[in-house]
């Protein structure tokens, strides 16, 4: 082989290994040799498993689950449509479920299949019946709840006892995150929806409007407190470890977030979680299947077997948000050595089970359309704008 | 895991076209030069630069250019002037729709505009501080006469090889609060001070972050020049704030454009910095670009900001290149 020809050969090796890197790769679901039982395809939040379920599942129905991940809802929607076939089962957030029905993404569960969530059946039926016909799916057709939890706001106990001795958690309002007695001590959302939404409901109107005044109302509402100067900072992320250090006095936050930095701050620094009088907004992630689904009747094993109360109970002990499933509450409150669960006064917790008043007052997300979004997002701007 | 790349069809096009034309600049090489030739060795970082500068430009230019149904508009541009253009619209339109005089309620549009002001003056003052704090400790570190002149070079080195989000965040946990000079200060018995989440405490962080991006070129430059030449400013009569000002200064322009220059271009692009050591409170233009990208998944007003930036970056390297057209400190403008 002459010099030329050994370089050519050494291009051609050079250029293909790129070209077969950068393939889209639609087929990636269907890769791993399905096992007897066949294969049910699960796209879920990262981290958002226990993986001894999975493995419980496999042992005992003999599918194989392809688990895969998305970080945002509005990239899982995006995945979803640019592989059809690819997922079988999805687990979206309330509103999101929303637009996917309207773009009619999904399709409708057969309850008969998933008799541990079949809202018809109240006698098999574990669903929290909070949770049943929400708004988001009015009629229980497309989805299977399958954790939720609410936005509201994590305190320093010490802190505000000291900055602000009558405060009574059971009893205050939204208003106290614009009190001057909490300089610097308040961190805000850094999320149009969620810091408009609870304004919104300070403000005494819905955490989905769409009427302008309302809108504007709550812009001003936001500026003002900023321009106060309560405000500590804007941020998501970064909150939990901020308050387990004992930074703020307040932060708006989303419950699971706040059980997370409650148990992080350990006896360091006492933390409570309470959701203001005039309610919130309250989330729900929940199972469904797109319409694209291959193995619809494998997806809803798999749903049927994620809302068996022992395996729920499982779950939510490695999730540690809300669980929707009463049968396993019941567990965690007995506790069981089988599951190595303690038990835990489950309804005690306000921050995992708010008392019905609260939860009366707490609205989900709705789809908002997009030219509404868009004043949201202008205003929001105008917000993070304003010296 | 998933990564999926869903990419539209012109996208993969343009790829193909990058490809065959690099094919055949690879062949003409090896025709013309029948055999090897030292440009076949630049080859690999040609292919990258094609596959993650040039697709990208022209993905960037083409979504600045398109509208959300990929049809050609020129509004991306425009609306930077009236950014809220679109829900202004809206606000009328309903106000229209109610029949109700929705006329107050406008939203101001000159975030882009005071967005990207702020960030030019912010990366004006960390460049000017840079210089100020890192032309005399490239003089130190160029000194032949300083033995710690090497360990200081070393010194600046170190802090670079770890990751620079890590530095930043480290910085935090210093200014906090409950951070290590607060303690320090309360176990002392004074008052604790807010050190966190101000503008002050973004440019802390910039001027720490881009710092050796000052004195490197600067001490390349210093390094490089004949000793002697100060020596015979000196034996002439020069005292040495006069040797400085007018030998060693003037001829370590080519440096401090350099210089300048590298900390001025990631300084105006800058974000990740004003979010967490500035806590969301102000945007700088790399943040309105994100939330375009992530926060509204406006791409075409998102890509239009970038190629603003590009724009104005690429003006200020030609303007610097007058002063230092033959790049004697590091040819970088």
């Amino acid at each position: 082989m002459n010099m030329k020809r050994f370089l050519l050969l050494l291009l051609v090796l050079a250029l293909a290994l790129p070209l077969t890197a950068c393939q889209p790769s639609s087929d990636s679901a269907d890769a791993p040799a399905p096992a007897s039982g066949g294969v049910v395809n699960v796209f879920n939040w990262e981290d958002y498993i226990d993986p001894a379920v999975i493995e419980l599942f496999e042992e005992q129905t003999g599918i194989t689950v392809n688990y895969m991940c998305f970080t945002t809802v509005e990239d899982m929607i995006v995945q979803v449509e640019a592989n059809p076939g690819a997922f079988d089962v999805c687990f979206p957030s309330d509103y999101i479920i929303e637009r996917m029905k309207n773009k009619g993404m999904l399709s409708e569960i057969n309850f008969a299949n998933i008799p541990n969530a079949d809202p018809a059946n109240p006698e098999t039926c574990q669903t929290d019946p909070y949770l049943l016909k929400p708004d988001y799916d009015p009629d229980n057709k497309y989805s299977v709840p399958y954790m939720w939890g609410t936005v509201g706001v994590l305190y320093n106990v010490e802190m505000m006892e000291k900055l602000v001795p009558e405060f009574d958690p059971e009893n205050t309002s939204w208003s106290i995150l614009w009190d001057e007695r909490l300089m610097s001590n308040v961190i805000m959302m850094d999320s149009i929806r969620d810091s408009m939404g609870v304004t919104l409901k300070y403000l005494g109107y819905s955490a989905n409007s769409t009427v302008i005044p309302e809108l504007f109302a709550a812009r001003d509402k936001l500026i003002e407190q900023k321009k106060l100067g309560v405000v500590k900072a804007y941020q998501v992320d970064e909150t939990k470890d901020k308050m387990a250090a004992g930074e703020a006095a307040m932060a708006v936050m989303w419950s699971g977030d706040a059980l997370y930095a409650i148990d992080k701050a350990g006896d360091d620094v006492e933390l409570g979680y309470f959701i203001p009088v005039e309610g919130s907004n309250v989330w729900c992630d929940a199972a469904v299947i797109p319409t694209t689904a291959k193995n619809k009747e494998n997806a809803e094993k798999f749903i049927n077997f994620l809302c068996d109360p022992e395996i729920a109970a499982l779950n939510w002990n490695y999730i540690w948000y809300s669980s929707p499933n009463m049968g396993a509450i019941e567990l965690i409150e007995a506790g069981s050595e089988e599951l190595e669960l303690e038990a835990y006064e489950y309804r005690e917790d306000t921050a995992l089970y708010p008392t019905e008043e609260i939860k009366n007052k707490c609205e989900f997300f709705r789809d908002i359309p997009e030219n509404y979004l868009s004043v949201y997002e202008a205003l929001w701007m105008d917000l993070k704008n304003t010296k | 895991m998933i990564s999926n790349v869903s990419l539209p069809w012109w996208a993969w096009a343009a790829m193909g076209v990058g490809l065959v034309v690099f094919i055949a600049m690879i062949a003409m090489t090896i025709k013309r030069n029948r055999g090897m030739h030292r440009s076949l060795f630049a080859s690999p970082y040609t292919l990258w630069m094609i596959i993650f500068t040039v697709v990208p430009v022209i993905l960037i230019s083409y979504y600045a250019f398109t509208d959300a149904n990929g049809h050609f508009t020129l509004d991306n541009f425009k609306n930077f002037w009236d950014s809220h253009y679109e829900a202004n619209k809206v606000i009328a339109a309903e106000g229209k729709r109610l029949g109700v005089d929705y006329s107050q309620y406008i939203v101001r549009g000159t975030v882009n505009w005071d967005t990207l002001v702020y960030s030019l003056w912010m990366a004006f003052q960390c460049t000017v501080i840079c210089l100020l704090l890192g032309y005399p400790a490239a003089l130190f570190m160029a000194d032949r006469k300083m033995k710690l002149g090497s360990t200081l070079v070393v010194l600046f080195i170190i802090p670079m090889w770890m990751n620079f989000l890590l530095r930043t965040v480290a910085w935090m946990s210093l200014l906090e609060d409950s951070g290590l000079i607060n303690s320090l200060l309360k176990s002392l018995g004074f008052e604790g001070v807010q050190l966190m989440y101000t503008s002050n405490t973004v440019l802390l962080g910039m001027v720490y972050n881009y710092l050796p991006f000052m004195v490197f070129p600067i001490y390349t430059v210093l390094n490089k020049m004949d000793f002697r030449l100060s020596e015979a400013a000196a034996d002439l009569g020069c005292n040495s704030f006069q040797t400085l000002y007018k030998v060693t200064v003037p001829l370590s322009v080519p440096g401090i454009v350099s210089g300048i220059t590298m900390v001025f271009m990631p300084s105006v692009t800058t974000f990740f910095i004003p979010r967490v050591l500035g806590g969301g409170y102000t945007m700088m233009f790399g943040d309105l670009i994100e939330s375009k990208f992530l926060t509204e998944g406006n791409w075409n007003a998102g890509s239009a900001l970038s190629l603003l930036m590009m724009l104005l970056i690429l003006v200020s390297l030609s303007i610097l290149r007058k002063v230092d057209p033959n790049g004697e400190g590091g040819g970088l403008a």
